[in-house]
């Protein structure tokens, strides 16, 4: 799959980043891409005067990606073009190459002008200069391994966009945002009682989530930029699920309000609230199909937890999983053509995605208590809840199955993670 | 919605301070002479013992336990909640709320539903058996707050779970 399609643009796509200094983190990746495309990143000029090597960054991002071979440039530092003597690179396998130079502007901002290179043609593929302010050195390397990334797969590249996830550290709950590699984690909000089920709005400029504060489950929708919250629904029993639509202008969400946990849809403010699943069983999990028309759910009206959908404006629902094992946590894949969702059988938990056309279900990963999964807004890689020696850590596979990798956070678990949209 | 608790104060008195309720099921009934410096409104009239401070009540038990993924309470468990029914019946001033838990098996979400439903399904035996509705309040804390971590039955088991907890 993926490889070298040039000047495609467009296109869903990979993630996240590592370089170890200052590392908060520590990540494994297991596996690779099928064809990975050897390429060199150059230290950049001028790199050794800030805090954080910039092609540090950009190499974590290329390589957790699985779809490069990291090529080293030990002993050649071309900074221009006219610098680069590209037999040296050939005579090392690359096929790409970048270079740049990094400086603070008079403002204090940090622009790096970075050029990407084909070793083989001899020929600039694109140069770019990005800048960002002076604590931004992190954001600056995402940049360019998504212009890279982008480049050289043809698909749009995840490395600037962030996820969030709770930590619970004893009976400590933390809400946090973090760049897609984990790095620059912000914390939301800090309890002692659980957090769960966060939910982006489709700008990334909101979490909806659930929260026990009060003793119960109650849904709160709190902005990133002020931090100003609001309760979104605080009804008698259990409040949770929150869900989006593609516009922004509505939430799916859960309630017991009214006897079991039933689909309702409210505008953002919480008003407008209105019942859209009338079963008596659990219905759970709403997740809205990209053009909005759809919800998938979780429901157990069958006996056992199993995927549905339905129209969002009502009507029939339609059962999607059959067969051994119960399904949970539906949510559509960018493009709409699947889903990826949580598959019980035998005691284990497996990511699982199936395709809409065909019905046809695979498991993505080896079963293990793997939770909760989420589509990168390009599509090309997962994020779900794992475990490894005894924490609970998150992790990515990639939407083929091929490239896995851990996350281990600093202290304590990571749970109910999702992978927020582009910037 | 909350329920405002808009407890009469007309309760008798001397009940409210003989016993406070207990919050851990098991906790023994504090010791009688520890209550001795209190001074107890004149002529304590019969010592009339609270049953839910009796660790060796019924009323004690204040759990409810299920196999995986059912959540209808089970006929070992039904004389405990009739016992807590009549109990709320006799006290109309008496609050519980029913917390429903879940084993990890199934996601966060569908869980806090199935906790939801174990707790409910307590809240209509208690109505049942004669407590009001004002009485009760239901909630789910679903897989958040395992009693057990362990990723075996012997931890999933105490984990599916409805507790009774008195909170006046």
């Amino acid at each position: 799959m993926v490889l070298r399609v040039l000047r495609g643009v467009a296109g869903l796509l990979l993630w996240a980043q590592a370089s170890m200094a200052g590392a908060v983190l520590n990540i494994e990746i297991i596996g690779a891409g099928e064809h990975q495309i050897p390429i060199a990143i150059v230290p950049f000029g001028g790199d050794d005067k800030l805090a954080q090597a910039i092609n540090e960054v950009v190499t974590g991002d290329l390589q957790r990606s699985g779809l490069f071979r990291l090529v080293d440039p030990t002993g050649k530092s071309p900074h221009e073009p006219a610098e680069v003597s590209y037999p040296d690179w050939q005579v090392r396998g690359a096929e790409a190459l970048a270079i740049g130079t990094v400086a603070a502007q008079p403002n204090g901002r940090l622009e790096a002008r970075f050029r990407l290179l084909d070793a083989v043609k001899q020929t600039e593929l694109t140069g770019q200069a990005v800048s960002a302010g002076e604590n931004q050195i992190r954001a600056i390397g995402h940049r360019i391994a998504d212009l890279i990334y982008e480049k050289l797969t043809g698909d749009k590249g995840v490395f600037s966009t962030r996820i969030v996830y709770v930590n619970r550290v004893g009976k400590n709950f933390r809400l946090i945002v973090a760049d897609s590699d984990g790095y620059n984690e912000q914390t939301v909000l800090a309890q002692s009682e659980p957090i769960m089920s966060p939910s982006w709005s489709p700008d990334g400029s909101h979490l909806a989530y659930v929260s026990f504060e009060t003793m119960h489950a109650v849904v709160y929708v709190q902005s990133l930029y002020t931090n100003q919250r609001m309760v979104l629904a605080d009804f008698r029993g259990s409040n949770s699920a929150p869900a989006w639509s593609p516009d922004g202008k509505q939430l799916a969400l859960v309630l017991t309000r009214d006897g079991s946990s039933q689909i309702y849809l409210s505008r953002p403010d919480g008003s407008g609230m209105r019942r859209i699943t009338f079963s008596g069983a659990i219905d759970t999990e709403p997740n809205f199909s990209p053009d909005g028309q759809y919800l998938l759910f979780t429901s157990d009206r069958g006996g056992s937890a199993q995927i549905y959908r339905m129209p969002v404006e009502g009507g029939a629902a339609e059962r999607l999983t059959f067969g051994e094992g119960t399904n949970f946590s539906p949510r559509h894949s960018p493009d709409g053509k699947s889903f990826v969702f949580a598959h019980l059988d035998n005691g284990k938990f497996y990511v699982a995605v199936q395709d809409f056309q065909t019905g046809q279900m695979s498991l993505l990963t080896e079963g293990g208590w793997e939770k909760k999964p989420s589509f990168a807004p390009n599509g090309k890689l997962i994020l779900f809840a794992s475990e490894a020696r005894s924490r609970g850590i998150l992790a990515t596979v990639s939407s083929d199955g091929r490239v896995k990798q851990h996350m281990f956070t600093q202290s304590g678990d990571a749970r109910e993670p999702v992978w927020g949209p582009y910037p | 919605m909350k329920k405002l608790i808009i407890s009469i104060v007309l309760v008798n008195l001397l009940a409210a301070c003989a016993s406070e309720p207990k919050k851990e099921a098991a906790a023994p009934a504090p010791a009688p002479k520890a209550e001795a410096p209190k001074a107890a409104p004149a002529p304590a009239p019969k010592a009339e013992v609270d049953p839910l401070n009796d660790p060796n009540s019924i009323l004690a038990k204040r759990s409810t336990y299920y196999p995986f993924d059912v959540s209808v309470v089970q006929e070992a468990d039904k004389p405990v909640v009739q016992a807590h029914a009549k109990y709320l019946s006799e006290h109309a001033n008496r609050k519980v709320r029913l917390e429903g838990n879940c084993d990890e098996r199934g996601s966060n979400e569908y869980n806090l539903g199935l906790g939801q439903r174990r707790a409910d399904g307590v809240n209509k035996m208690l109505v049942l058996g004669g407590a009001k509705a004002d009485q009760l309040e239901s909630v789910s804390y679903g897989e958040e707050k395992p009693m057990a971590s362990g990723h075996d039955e012997a931890s999933w088991s105490q984990n599916r779970r409805t507790d009774l907890n008195y909170t006046k």
